[in-house]
């Protein structure tokens, strides 16, 4: 059984259609990359996953999307629990206006944990598995905002690992990052595969190479080839791809 | 010569440009200027009405008396020399209408001619009078003590607890009740528009489909545009008949009135502001909320308020400022009694409102003139220091987000 | 995690929701209501009074009959020359802040300062009005002397709008003619202003809606509670509307008689206010259009 699995996914933002048909199947422990031009639809892709696409006024969605051989957008799907197993990273570092333990905690909170030991606990491993630890073990009560960019993101990654997801969905987490704070975040995908499901849309073809196992291409709202990534950037099948990859266009 | 010409007059327009923006600047320092001039003017003048005297007899162990005092004395609330620091001995109060109880017209003379000298001899008559009269009828050998009334001094102008700048012969300048009477209806203004303000802002910002948005946003701006005036006129016809009938109290202008029509004023710069500083929560802060499985009301009231808490506080500051300085709407349904308040269903008076109510009958340049600036000054001096919160507290803001 | 039962936790924040979400909802349409029944109340009550003869006629019998055309037409007044104190000055104040002076102590000054004037209270203009205008400057209870005050209060409000109003033109248009040899002012005067243009007229509409409906500064620098006919200079009293409402419904001695001129000026004053937000919207929304399309 996949992890994630879309068959016949479709998107409609009003009248203009954003994804069409998309039939792709992941399998646990891996790190698959979602690339291609801007606007091709790999942000609405992902964000299937964690139904944060529900959000926008006028969307429709049609097809399945499969957890765990469950699809999620039946009826009677717990949305907020559904958003649990699946941990988020966005663009920015965005952590909350509170301090660096509550950020962390929040996750926990808003689900209805009131145990402050475990919470503790639980906030500690996060941030260590995001190996932040030993910068901020003495500054847990500060604001978020005080820590540079790259430690805000690792945070923001901690806060989504605390909810204990199995996939984390990843929305070009390194884009507003210095290439320092880059290498330690992709590092850190890299640890994390062995636990989790990560699936990351990127810009930058380099990362995809570096950090995925397979490499989805997104073109126009298509899904114009998948595969492991060697093959894709070694040998792609579809024209368009290897136009992509070796930059005629983008 | 061309480019003479060209620069000269880049210049010159340059110089008008400045000089137009400085004029803001200057109506601040020409306001201050003003305002404190004659404002200031009240602690130069004496509360004892303007070429009147206060005589009481020279074996009279007092030496002065504040305003409070005499205005004690000639209401006959001070009946003994002894509450004022004196002997133990009753008050006789003279005014200059009594002058017919000790002689006839003819020992006055018929151009008062002699009225100096009768006052003078009246006042060295009684050991326990005090007498008020115009300063042209006192005698060059004035044979009793007169009293010098100090300056109106700070502390009676703060801490009095009277305000009735008409009364004769001395003025009673107390702000405490205007004062408390401006807090008490700007803060129960503040308590009714803070919670719906803010309720409204969230519906707005976060809740409403874009359409109801659409169709409330003009709506609240309309309701920042109507005159104060038409607000105190709802204020009149509805909200004050309606108090006098749900409490049962004798007029229905009362505090309470002016807290509503305040609140409903106040409720536009409190929406506005704070809906703009919810919308400017990033989308993705609340995005990463909703990933973790808050639900849309845990990110609004754990993210987004959090978030945009300077914004608020600045748009219920400044709700606050513009309760505080509004002056038609309050005038005209708060009922404008000058008493320390004691329950908000009192009329009250605001000090906005007072300066309205008084100015015109003011003469000009007086006492009276002098303490409705002073009231200025403190008005000034509030929304100056509200105006500074609200600045500060926006910057704090800027410095969070570095 | 398994400390929480799901289904549980689910109902509970959904309950929870849907509770904070009614109130709130309730709350935000309970305001609009007020508005609603003020509009209309005033509307309903207000719409039978007012008539051609209502706009065009003087005040009858200690105003409790006849129109309000002294009131109008002082308002008209007050609002004229006020706007023509404000506007040229505010404008310039606004094209030198923004498109002249450069980021330092100077501009942080005049900024404050600005800032400071737009929050002082309309009854300390009227005081600083008395005392200068009426007073010191010897204009007397005067047009002058109520424009005046008028227009520097509403002068915040124009620099504000105008400020914005040129902060919204792209740079490139400035680059693009200082680029061609143009000074700075011919830049300012032949492309931003231009620009800008509906944007500033949006800021001037707000401020006349603004400035009409204004009481407490011209309770003593102008306002007159009768006069038997209309001003002829700048140096005569004036009636104006705001202060016609005023007086009508709360001194004199027929106040229950004069409630229906009370009811149509009222009606008159929100109409003003009306027009000129929906003149505002129209403008903002046919130039903006109008800009896209260029």
């Amino acid at each position: 059984m996949y992890k994630l699995e879309s068959k016949n996914a479709n998107v409609f933002y009003g009248a203009s259609q954003a994804l069409t048909d998309i039939n792709l199947a992941i399998h646990s422990h891996t790190v698959t990359a979602l690339i291609g031009p801007s606007g091709c639809g790999k942000s609405t892709y992902l964000r299937l996953f964690n139904r944060m696409n529900d959000l926008i006024d006028g969307i429709k969605i049609t097809g399945q999307v499969l957890i765990d051989g469950q699809d999620i957008y039946a009826k009677g799907v717990n949305v907020d629990a559904l958003r649990k197993k699946t941990g988020m990273v966005f663009q920015k570092p965005n952590p909350f206006p509170k301090t660096i333990f509550e950020n962390v905690a929040y996750g926990l909170r808003v689900n209805g944990i009131t145990d402050a030991k475990f919470i503790e606990e639980r906030v500690e491993t996060s941030i260590k598995q995001v190996v932040l630890w030993d910068e901020v073990k003495d500054k847990l009560k500060k604001s978020a905002f005080e820590l540079s960019g790259g430690q805000q993101q690792r945070l923001c990654i901690a806060r989504a690992l605390a909810i204990q997801p199995s996939i984390i969905l990843m929305d070009e987490p390194t884009s507003a990052l210095d290439p320092i704070s880059t290498a330690k975040v992709e590092e850190l995908i890299h640890e994390l595969k062995a636990k989790y499901t990560i699936v990351v849309v990127t810009h930058n073809m380099q990362q995809a190479g570096r950090i995925s196992d397979s490499t989805a291409f997104f073109y126009l709202g298509e899904l114009v080839e998948y595969n492991t990534t060697k093959e894709i950037f070694t040998n792609p099948k579809n024209q368009r791809t290897q136009n992509y990859i070796t930059g005629r266009f983008g | 010569m061309r480019t003479f010409i060209k620069k000269f007059s880049e210049k010159f327009i340059e110089g008008l440009l400045m000089l137009s923006s400085s004029v803001t600047s200057l109506t601040v320092v020409l306001i201050v200027f003003f305002l404190f001039k004659e404002g200031l003017g009240v602690f130069d003048k004496t509360a004892v009405e303007e070429g009147f005297v206060i005589a009481i007899n020279k074996n009279n162990s007092v030496t002065e008396l504040s305003s409070e005092e005499i205005k004690n004395i000639y209401d006959q609330k001070i009946i003994s020399w002894s509450e004022v620091r004196g002997k133990k001995d009753s008050i006789f109060l003279f005014r200059l209408e009594d002058i017919s109880n000790f002689y006839t017209d003819e020992q006055i003379g018929e151009n008062f001619e002699l009225l100096p000298l009768r006052l003078s001899s009246i006042v060295d008559s009684f050991p326990n009078i005090i007498a008020f009269f115009p300063e042209k009828y006192l005698d060059k050998n004035f044979k009793g003590k007169e009293l010098h009334a100090d300056k109106v001094s700070l502390s009676e102008f703060f801490m009095g607890e009277e305000w009735f700048p008409t009364a004769h012969p001395s003025a009673q300048l107390g702000v405490k009740p205007l004062i408390l009477g401006t807090l008490w209806v700007s803060l129960g203004a503040i308590l009714l528009a803070l919670p719906l303000g803010l309720a409204a802002a969230i519906y707005m910002s976060e809740i409403a489909k874009e359409n109801v948005r659409r169709f409330m946003k003009p709506l609240i701006e309309l309701l920042a545009g109507i005159p104060s005036v038409v607000y105190g006129f709802f204020g009149l016809v509805i909200i004050v008949p309606l108090i006098q009938k749900t409490f049962g109290v004798a007029v229905g202008e009362t505090g309470l009135a002016g807290s509503i029509i305040l609140g409903i004023m106040a409720l536009p710069t409190i929406i506005t502001i704070s809906e703009d500083a919810m919308r400017n929560t990033p989308r993705a802060m609340k995005e990463a909320s909703l990933a973790l499985g808050a639900s849309k009301w845990q990110t609004i009231y754990r993210v987004v308020i959090p978030y945009s808490i300077s914004g608020i506080s600045a748009g219920a500051i400044l709700g606050i400022g513009r309760a505080i300085g509004e002056t038609m709407a309050v005038l005209m349904v708060t009922g404008n009694a000058a008493v320390i308040p004691h329950s908000i269903l009192e009329p009250m008076r605001t000090i906005p409102a007072t300066i309205a109510a008084e100015l015109g009958e003011a003469p000009y340049g007086g006492l009276h003139y002098k303490a409705l600036f002073a009231l200025g000054c403190i008005l000034f001096i509030i929304t100056l220091f509200i105006n500074l919160t609200v600045e500060f507290v926006s910057n704090r803001k800027k410095f969070n987000k570095h | 995690m398994n400390v929480v039962n799901e289904d549980k936790l689910a109902k509970s924040k959904k309950r929870n929701q849907s509770i904070a979400f009614f109130i709130l909802g309730l709350l935000g349409y309970f305001i609009v209501a007020i508005l609603l029944i003020i509009l209309s109340f005033i509307v309903y009550k207000g719409i039978s009074v007012i008539n051609w003869s209502f706009i065009t006629q003087m005040p009858e019998d200690g105003m409790t009959k006849g129109g309000i055309y002294p009131a109008i037409i002082g308002t008209l007044y007050l609002v004229a020359g006020s706007m023509l104190f404000a506007f040229p000055i505010g404008v310039l104040a606004a094209i030198y802040m923004n498109e002249y002076v450069k980021d330092g102590v100077f501009k942080k000054i005049i900024k404050q300062m600005t800032n400071n004037l737009s929050g002082v209270p309309s009854i300390v203009f009227g005081l600083f009005g008395m005392s200068l205008f009426v007073n010191k400057l010897g204009f007397g209870d005067s047009i002058l002397a109520g424009s005046l005050t008028l227009g520097l209060l509403a002068l915040p409000v124009v620099i504000r709008t105008t400020e914005e109003a040129l902060k919204a033109v792209d740079n490139t248009f400035r680059q693009a003619s200082i680029g061609l040899g143009a000074t700075k002012w011919q830049t300012t005067r032949r492309v931003v202003l231009p620009i800008a243009f509906p944007n500033i007229i949006t800021g001037l509409i707000l401020s006349v809606g603004r400035v009409s409906g204004e009481t407490a500064p011209i309770l003593f620098t102008v306002a007159a509670y009768f006069l038997p006919k209309l001003p002829t200079s700048i140096f005569d009293q004036a009636m104006a509307l705001p202060y016609h409402l005023y007086v009508i419904s709360t001194s004199g001695t027929n106040i229950e008689e004069s409630r229906p001129i009370a009811y149509g000026t009222a009606l008159v004053l929100i109409i003003i206010v009306l027009i000129t937000n929906l003149l505002a919207n129209a403008l903002r929304k046919y130039f903006g259009r109008k800009v896209k399309m260029n």
